[in-house]
């Protein structure tokens, strides 16, 4: 298992490495660039910014020197409690932002990215609770009037988008009941709405999937051996079943929560959560170099990192994969 | 003389009778399928959906004509749906929208299913060392964030795309052709999108056929590998494509939402649901309207490609757990 792992964690090097180099040059390949919307610049102007951003330099050296800041050079972790600073702590420097004058990638990352963490376990938590277990009783309770309500609000959960029940739950509690604000994240009072709109959507996709695996999983002969061996109900769900059906389940979670982990655009812009999932899109939008690269990298890395556990997970649910 | 009917016959060569009439794989799918109240209600809905937008604007009234003395309005007789804050009417801009969002749903679908057959079934079917290197690929586009990697491409393809709206402007064949390369470029960058999951699934499909024996006869036979891919293995395999492509529609039809959300979408005055449930959104504290009827609507087509969809994976998959 060990050496599995630590082989994994090797193959994500050359993945990373590519997905950095892709990135690298096909931002640089769009049109227009991080300062062709503002006004003109004086020639020192334009030298200070060339050497702050490294622009007068040759393209292959500007890549060279890039990929150089982005190598881990030390091995401080104990330096991550005085703050979530990559650099003190790795020597990862994901450079300055070309848009945020004064703040570098590192910086932002690490203001933005504890809001969308928080965001993030917070909808995880909400859609495992209510998506397994309504998977689950769906499944029991097959072809009852609970299997047909709880099928069909999965259903709402997918097909209605999250910029629709988000406005909507906004417009019903926020408004015209005033239990919440509107938006904002201030007080935990400000977490529920957020949560509960991101979460909703993924218990939809998890409720189905585990209602699925769940099914099959109730078909299968052990499980009638279990029963049949004078198992209760429960231990048959909870100890036989569950391993398997959670099966789909756990694959469909790994780029998922990686999504749920780095911020959800939508969300944020809904409420107005100063979080990292609006900087996935904007910075695109700004041509700001830097901080594309810093998200998408700090995505992929989640992407990997999930993957990993998911397939380990796998593993140790279905003992039958544990030679392939 | 007695004539013989199946009223007046015996049971038993009634049965005899029966059996001289084949049923085919796919005819006895259709009849599980149409058992399926679920599944027929969806389709129903979705065709009586595509009619309602495909002729409705010629009859309704006109979606981009403002009248900003009206402004918005709540439903009323005269807008069946109320108006926008621009007084255009809501009732016209949906149904517009309605086939710009459909037609991108179902042409990006296409691109990701036509991507996505090609380049799995020649991975599951080389297997080795072409298979992997195929599949890494894909792993790696996985990892990137699909909202960055479509918002480069739509953006790298923008000035071409208006080069394309302007000759094809020179034909004024199509009327109005404002802002078909937009649309266009939302087809590209959605299907290279989603063709991911397809070539996945499409492996996995080819890699349980490949062993099969009929392709075994096909290979001694001596037929080259086009051949034996594109006429004998995908044919065996269309039930799960065709699910799957069902069920991707709706995703497609989200992604367009979402990219109209953050600004990506088609132009104005045309609208599509994505564009016309943003500017809901934005709008919806004093004109909750605006955002309910679209999103409802919306919601109603992405509902019936899920029953559709799961009615057509409960009818083609015989192994299923009937549920």
């Amino acid at each position: 298992m060990l050496r599995f792992i630590v082989r994994r964690i090797f193959e994500t090097v050359p993945v990373l490495f590519i997905i950095v180099t892709g990135t690298f040059f096909m931002i640089r390949f769009v049109p227009g660039g991080p300062f062709t919307a503002e006004k003109a610049v004086t020639p020192e102007v334009q030298r200070n910014l060339d050497a702050y951003y490294h622009l007068s330099d040759p393209l292959w050296k500007q890549y060279v020197d890039y990929l150089w800041d982005l190598c881990p050079k030390k091995f401080r972790p104990m330096a991550l409690a005085r703050g979530p600073d990559l650099k003190a702590a790795f020597g990862i420097d994901f450079r300055p932002s070309f848009r945020y004058a004064n703040r570098t990638v590192n910086e932002i990352i690490a203001e933005k990215l504890p809001v969308s963490l928080e965001l993030g376990l917070l909808s995880l938590g909400v859609a495992l609770s209510l998506g397994l277990t309504a998977g689950v009783i769906a499944a029991v309770k097959r072809n009852t009037w609970l299997d047909y309500s709880a099928s069909a609000l999965a259903m709402t959960g997918i097909c209605v988008p999250t910029f629709v029940v988000g406005p909507l739950l906004v417009l019903g509690f926020a408004i015209k009941l005033g239990w919440f604000n509107a938006s904002g994240w201030y007080s935990p009072i400000d977490r529920v709405l957020p949560s509960l709109t991101l979460g909703f959507v993924y218990a939809a996709y998890i409720a189905r999937l585990t209602r699925g695996g769940m099914l099959e999983v109730l078909n299968q002969d052990y499980i009638r051996t279990a029963r049949a061996k004078g198992a209760s109900e429960l231990r048959v769900i909870f100890r036989h079943a569950l391993r398997g059906g959670l099966l789909p389940v756990v694959s469909f979670l790994g780029p998922a929560v990686a999504g749920i982990l780095t911020g959800s655009f939508v969300i944020e812009m809904i409420f107005q959560i100063p979080g990292l999932g609006r900087e996935f899109v904007t910075s695109a939008f700004n041509r700001d170099y830097n901080l594309v690269l810093g998200t998408v990298i700090l995505y992929a890395v989640f992407v990997i990192l999930l993957n990993l556990v998911v397939d380990v997970l796998q593993v140790w649910l279905n003992p039958k994969l544990r030679f392939e | 003389m007695v004539s013989f009917s199946p009223k007046n016959l015996p049971a038993a060569d009634l049965a005899v009778g029966q059996l001289e009439q084949g049923h085919s794989l796919w005819s006895d799918a259709w009849h599980r399928l149409r058992k399926n109240k679920l599944a027929v209600f969806g389709g129903c809905l979705l065709i009586v959906l595509a009619l309602l937008c495909f002729f409705g604007p010629f009859f309704s009234q006109s979606y981009e004509d403002q009248n900003l003395d009206l402004g918005a309005t709540p439903p009323s007789a005269q807008h069946w749906l109320g108006t926008d804050t621009h007084g255009r009417d809501l009732f016209a801009r949906i149904l517009f929208g309605g086939r710009i969002s459909l037609m991108v749903g179902l042409v990006a679908s296409c691109v990701a299913l036509i991507i996505g057959v090609t380049y799995g079934a020649v991975a599951g079917y080389f297997g080795g060392k072409i298979d992997a290197l195929m599949m890494r690929i894909v792993d790696i586009i996985y990892a990137l964030p699909f909202t960055i990697f479509v918002i480069l491409l739509m953006v790298f393809l923008k000035d071409p795309m208006e080069k394309v709206d302007a000759w094809l402007a020179q034909f004024s064949l199509i009327g109005d052709t404002r802002g078909v390369g937009k649309i266009l470029l939302l087809f590209a960058a959605i299907g290279a999108v989603e063709w991911l999951t397809m070539a996945r699934i499409v492996r996995g499909q080819i890699l349980s056929v490949k062993k099969m024996e009929f392709i075994e006869a096909a290979r001694a036979l001596g037929y080259g590998p086009r051949r034996i891919i594109f006429r004998h293995m995908v044919p065996n395999i269309l039930g799960p494509i065709i699910v799957y492509t069902t069920l991707t529609i709706p995703a497609v039809m989200l992604l367009e939402a979402f990219l109209s959300f953050i600004g990506l979408g088609v132009d104005a005055p045309m609208s599509s649901w994505g564009t016309l449930i943003q500017d809901g959104a934005e709008k919806m504290e004093e004109f909750p309207w605006l955002l309910i009827f679209p999103g409802g609507i919306f919601s109603l087509t992405l509902f019936s490609l899920n029953f559709l969809g799961d009615g057509l994976r409960d009818a083609l998959d015989v192994r299923s757990s009937k549920d």
